[in-house]
């Protein structure tokens, strides 16, 4: 029981993570019909970025988070406005040639100037507590908490305010947006900026657990892809649902079956469910 | 004859040049850059298949390619099969698990397929890593033997020990390759790829069976990725699961866009220059894939359909420039 109870936290905690990387996917996919496969690439930028913000310039934990969070939202905003935008009306496959470029980009910058070796970011609350026998860093329920705290607040922001509601007009029909009149380009590249601030905030959140090195989002974009395709494109309730579910069928696959093939699970049911359901558990139509 | 000797003279020009080529001595570099270069452009001919003319893009290519490799590899090492058996072994093997993948993935349409087949290629890379008593693990599969040497009734044989030899069995595959495509195409069959790519509901509506198309397209673009695994597996003598690794389907895509989707040449030349681009970056030192991501970026957003598509359309403009200067005045008040 105990094996349950960690591997569980384990999972949700992993979940968050995927959570907060596979919204911004869906945002993206949502407003402007392209999978980020860079995304990635900009989660291992914000948590490069707050481990300088921390090493070098001796910020605390939060407030080197935070500045990640608005260095991430800028960056974001910059390249979908000299690369995406151009690709505006070519296809998918040519904006999936532009995200390899800025991954290759973004990773073989980040190696060049911070070495291909692993960095760590000092643990800013490594006492353990115990719940239901099994012991947790606070810092695992930290990134629990967070998580929760950030969804809700990107919940508060399409569901109540004005910029939100472009945001889903946007989503639900493009030119429809234009002609009532929302600048549909910026709601572009809002939406590219805040999805590349929340992939900063869940990596800087797990930055003390685990290392940081220029590839850590290789798998993770992957991961991210997995649960869009899920939960039913461009669906955030879709992507939330299937964050959760991914970390904890890794978690306990993990736990219970096998560690070197824990990704395996992830994947084969992703597999499994399309087999099931083509449009994925939450989706309404086909692509 | 005559007539289409006329009209395909530069290709039997520049075929006559890829035969010519080793006996000007090239390098050894050199032999392996283009030997290579055809490997890519037989797997990369088969992703112009499902992806350029069937329009399912597959990322799940690369895996294929890997399992090609490791086909062969292993059925030459540890069953000790000849190449030439193993060879097409492996590649109706990846036809055939093409089918098996393709039955459920292929139910999905657009974004779905691709990020299913790109889940089953990272199930097979992890697969490749871990399954160390198939694959040899993260640690590879070493010491796979050359092709044995084809007896010949009067000259001796032909070894494959040289690298003109190797570069010859590939050339001799990518000609076969490009042959199969160039038939495919331009058949009945190819012709449903194409509606299917177009408009796939309207395949349906005039009567295509499109899921079995899908699946056809599928299996064939799999059997040439895993033959271009099976040569790999040949040139290199050596197998680390990188090579099933999405990062090769990725690299396959961009010889496909950047050399021209969905025509017979592009992938060739794709696969030709943009390997030479990469190996030219090196002198400029660390900072070679940073400019290389730049310059995907860039070339997209120029030569969206390719180096192919860039030169039909200066050719197209210029011979539209002749044309209207002979026809003077009457052809311009025409139009």
């Amino acid at each position: 029981m105990e094996l349950f109870f960690q591997q569980t936290i384990n999972g949700i905690m992993l979940g968050s993570t995927y959570v907060l990387v596979a919204l911004g996917v869906t945002m993206i996919y949502g407003i402007m019909r392209l999978p980020s496969f860079a995304h990635g690439h900009f989660y291992m930028l914000g948590a490069y970025i707050t481990f300088f913000l921390i090493t070098l310039y001796n910020f605390s934990y939060w407030p080197a988070l935070i500045l990640s969070m608005v260095v991430l939202f800028f960056i974001g905003g910059l390249v979908e406005r000299i690369v995406f935008r151009p690709l505006r009306e070519q296809s998918q496959i040519s904006n999936f040639i532009a995200a390899i470029g800025i991954l290759l980009f973004i990773e073989h910058m980040v190696t060049v100037i911070w070495g291909p070796h692993s960095h760590r970011i000092p643990n800013p609350y490594p006492e353990h507590i115990y719940l239901f026998g099994a012991s947790v860093s606070q810092q695992r329920l930290i990134v629990i908490l967070a998580a929760v705290v950030l969804i809700a607040l990107l919940q508060l922001f399409i569901k109540k305010t004005v910029i939100g509601f472009t945001m889903e007009a946007t989503a639900q029909d493009r030119e429809g947006a234009a002609l009532v009149g929302i600048n549909v380009n910026r709601v572009s590249s809002l939406t590219f900026s805040i999805a590349c601030a929340l992939a900063a905030a869940a990596a800087s959140l797990v930055a003390p657990i685990f290392v940081i090195v220029p590839g850590m989002g290789s798998l993770l974009v992957m991961k991210a892809m997995v649960i869009f395709i899920l939960g039913g494109l461009g669906s955030i309730p879709g992507a939330i649902i299937g964050g959760y579910i991914l970390g904890l069928i890794e978690a306990l696959g993990g736990g219970y079956i096998s560690s070197e093939y824990k990704d395996v699970f992830a994947f084969g049911a992703l597999i499994l469910i399309l087999a099931i359901k083509p449009t994925g558990i939450f989706g309404k139509g086909a692509a | 004859m005559h007539e289409y000797l006329r009209k395909k003279w530069f290709y039997f020009l520049l075929l006559l040049l890829a035969l010519v080529f080793p006996l000007f001595g090239p390098s050894r570099l050199i032999f392996t850059m283009l030997i290579l270069s055809g490997i890519w452009s037989i797997a990369t001919l088969g992703l112009n298949l499902i992806l350029g003319y069937t329009g399912q893009a597959s990322l799940a290519h690369g895996a294929f390619f890997g399992i090609g490799a490791y086909a062969v590899g292993i059925m030459t090492t540890r069953l000790g099969l000849s190449f030439w058996i193993a060879l097409p072994l492996a590649s109706f093997l990846c036809a055939a698990i093409g089918f098996l993948i393709g039955l459920p993935t292929l139910r999905t349409k657009g974004a779905y397929f691709a990020i299913s087949t790109l889940a089953f290629g990272i199930i097979v890379f992890i697969i490749a890593g871990n399954w160390s008593d198939l694959t040899g693990g993260h640690m590879g599969l070493p010491a796979i033997p050359r092709p044995n040497p084809i007896p010949l009734p009067l000259a001796g044989e032909i070894s494959f020990t040289s690298p003109a030899a190797r570069y010859y069995l590939v050339l001799f595959f990518l000609l076969l390759t490009l042959w199969v495509m160039h038939r495919v195409v331009f058949s009945l069959q190819g012709y449903s790829f194409m509606a299917i790519r177009n408009n796939e509901n309207l395949a349906e509506a005039v009567g295509i069976n499109t899921f079995r198309n899908k699946l056809l397209s599928f299996m064939v673009a799999n059997f040439f990725a895993g033959l271009a695994g099976g040569l790999y597996a040949m040139q290199l003598g050596a197998l680390s699961p990188f090579i099933t690794h999405h990062v090769l389907t990725f690299n396959l895509i961009i010889y496909l866009i950047l050399g021209g989707v969905a025509t017979l040449a592009g992938p060739i030349i794709g696969a030709i220059t943009v390997p030479f681009i990469v190996d030219a970056l090196f002198a400029i030192g660390p900072y070679r894939m940073v400019i290389f991501g730049v310059l995907l970026i860039v070339s997209i957003i120029y030569f969206p359909r390719g180096l192919m598509g860039g030169l039909t359309s200066l050719w197209n403009r210029t011979a539209d420039y002749y044309r209207h200067r002979k026809d003077g005045v009457r052809h311009a008040a025409e139009s």
